[in-house]
């Protein structure tokens, strides 16, 4: 399950035709439960901010990035990095469903010597492009490969999601501010807007007031939306910037699908007990 | 606690540091924690409750911690900045040295979790350079406690002593390797074991595998010396110099990487002072994919990869 291309093929996009707002939800639905069956196997994960970031994943991977699963370093393919990397368990179930991996491979998630680790390897994963984890690595490593697109002369674009409790990182700040400098219109920023992070809300650790008027004065398009409106994600995920770099401000909700783990802070990352799951599942039916 | 303690038993040490943090809070006012969102993975909460408003968690921005650590020592405080080893310490670097240790602030860097503990996380929230990286800031005590008894004593010993310190904080948990009571002394390494065939040196969770190793090595005729070195920087130079005049060779065994930590520190002793065979236990590459317990076993850092490294070295 290794990437092991040392020459990564210089191929054109697959023919893949994006699905609809509705063939997304029913995708989600499938994402969701693979994430809570992945969790309960391993014994660990972070369901909440799985649940609250799984409608972009999927717009993303199945809507809007220009991919092909069968060559994971294709050159010009759209870059995705996931900086709040505690949430591995969604995205290796989207990479399952998308082809990148095989879906069985989802049981070992955690286990000894399994190559998905509780936060995703690029060496050891196709499709992953950056190995995240400690917060606020995401967003300066997506300015650079989207600067890099520039300078090789690439068509491609950078997406990059990152929590809310996150942006407390400085290290964010610093590249939202050099983006902006930079009119990096190929690149899109969405952050994981539920309000919560590890042990609390987030307006009662660090209010992180007005996100989108922060980055509007550093320089970005803001583009405000409902985190699990597929509509609205396609819109605006879908279009590029025009001449500035895109931050979609996705207001969601933790814990997202499953009503006894929505907008709870515990749910960040307790695992769910068989009999949760087996009611989880009933409402992801 | 009773007196002595079953070896089978083990702790977790963020619940002996969380006990003395609060009890010295309660008789000195100074006492003040700092986090990054980590109330609870820091064994916080029973500190929230009894003192809201000495508890300042600056939420996820570590580099912003240790400043503001620093600042809270400027004002005559004394902070415990807690945070999982790998962000207080790579995240924070140049506020550890700079902040706290170059302005010779009274603050304490409580790195928790060290080592491996995180296990499936993975090398992101694995804290095998901390030794090596805070062993190379001058003026910064690094401690390592051994067991829940070193960890009470080395928290009052900051919190009484002037000057930056750095300390591991285990969440793996161990047997007690020394009694209640019995007191941290910063730059002595505690000999639990005497020989003089080869000497084991360890460092936080590698200490009671290393006297493990001496009692299988011991029925094989083997006596080994066990050093616990809880005292990193300073370190008992002159114990260690003993260890390489007085026995065949050293092996040191530490839940870090093997160049820069403990191993290091033995080995700039030793060769300076009387060169001798050595083996350097450690982490050597990012782990794989398993829980703390199976990337100890899988790296060697058990009993049996001790003693084997040792009977190699008296052969
Ligand atoms: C640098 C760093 N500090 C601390 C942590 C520990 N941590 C993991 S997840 C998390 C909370 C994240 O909250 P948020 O960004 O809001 O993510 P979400 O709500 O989407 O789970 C924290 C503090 C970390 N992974 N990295
Ligand atoms: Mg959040």
């Amino acid at each position: 399950m290794s990437i092991a291309q040392a020459h990564p093929p210089e191929t054109g996009p697959a023919n893949f035709a994006f699905l609809n707002a509705d063939e997304l939800a029913a995708e989600a639905k499938v994402v969701r439960r693979n994430v809570l069956t992945t969790i309960q196997a391993a014994g660990i994960g972070h369901v909440g901010g799985d649940m609250s970031v799984t409608d972009i994943l999927v717009t993303l991977f199945f809507g809007v990035m220009k991919l092909d699963p069968a060559h994971p370093d294709m050159v010009d393919r759209d870059r995705f990095i996931l900086s709040k990397g505690h949430c591995a368990a969604s995205l290796y179930s989207v990479l399952a469903r998308r082809g990148f991996i095989e879906e069985s491979a989802l049981a070992t998630f955690a286990k000894p010597l399994s190559a998905l680790n509780g936060h995703p390897n690029r060496r050891k994963v196709p499709g992953v492009e950056a190995n995240t984890g400690p917060l606020g690595h995401g967003l300066p490593i997506a300015v650079g490969t989207a600067i890099g697109a520039g300078i090789r002369g690439l068509d491609y674009r950078a997406f990059v999601v990152t929590g809310d409790g996150e942006l407390q990182e400085g290290s964010n700040w610093e590249a939202a501010m050099y983006a902006g400098h930079r009119k990096l219109s190929n690149l899109t920023a969405i952050v994981d807007r539920n309000r919560l992070q590890q042990g609390a809300r987030t307006a009662d650790t660090n209010e992180l007031s007005r996100l989108g008027d922060k980055f509007d004065a550093f320089g970005w398009e803001v583009r405000e939306i409902d985190g699990h409106d597929y509509t609205q994600l396609l819109d605006a995920l879908g279009r590029p910037g025009e001449g500035k770099p895109v931050f979609v401000l996705a207001n969601t909700t933790k814990g997202r699908g499953v009503s006894f783990m929505e907008d709870r802070v515990e749910w960040h990352h307790k695992v769910p007990s068989d009999a949760e799951v087996v009611e989880a599942l009933k409402e992801l039916a | 606690m009773a007196d002595t303690i079953a070896l089978a038993e083990t702790y977790d040490c963020r619940k002996a540091f969380a006990e003395a943090l609060q009890d010295l809070a309660r008789q000195d006012g100074r006492i003040v924690a700092v986090c990054n969102d980590s109330v609870s993975s820091s064994n916080l909460k029973g500190f929230q409750q009894e003192f809201p408003d000495r508890l300042v968690n600056v939420g996820i921005a570590e580099q912003n911690m240790v400043g503001v650590g620093a600042g809270l020592a400027n004002a005559g405080l004394i902070p415990f900045v807690c945070s999982a080893s790998p962000f207080l310490t790579g995240r924070s670097m140049e506020q550890v040295k700079v902040d706290a240790a170059y302005n010779g602030y009274h603050m304490v860097l409580c790195g928790m979790s060290p080592g491996m503990a995180y296990g499936e996380l993975g090398p992101t929230h694995h804290s095998i350079e901390d030794l090596a990286w805070m062993r190379a800031i001058h003026d910064l005590t690094v401690l390592v406690p051994a067991d829940p008894f070193q960890t009470d004593a080395a928290v009052r010993w900051a919190a009484a002593t002037d000057g930056p310190v750095f300390m591991r904080v285990g969440r793996f948990k161990v047997p007690a390797v020394s009694k209640e009571g019995e007191g941290f002394e910063v730059g002595r390494a505690d000999e639990l074991v005497s020989g003089d065939d080869v000497a084991l040196i360890a460092t936080g969770t590698l200490v009671s595998r290393a006297v493990e190793a001496a009692e299988i090595l011991k029925g094989e005729g083997i006596a080994a010396r066990v050093l616990n070195i809880s005292s990193l920087a300073p370190i008992d130079t002159a114990a260690v110099i003993r260890a390489a005049k007085e026995t065949k060779g050293i092996v040191t065994a530490e839940e870090g990487v093997p160049s820069g930590g403990l191993g290091g520190a033995v080995a700039e002793i030793v060769v300076q002072s009387h060169p001798a065979k050595m083996k350097i236990l450690g982490v050597d590459e990012f782990a794989p994919t398993g829980d703390a317990a199976f990337l100890l076993n899988h790296f060697g850092l058990n009993a049996e990869g001790i003693a084997k490294a040792a009977r190699e070295l008296v052969a």
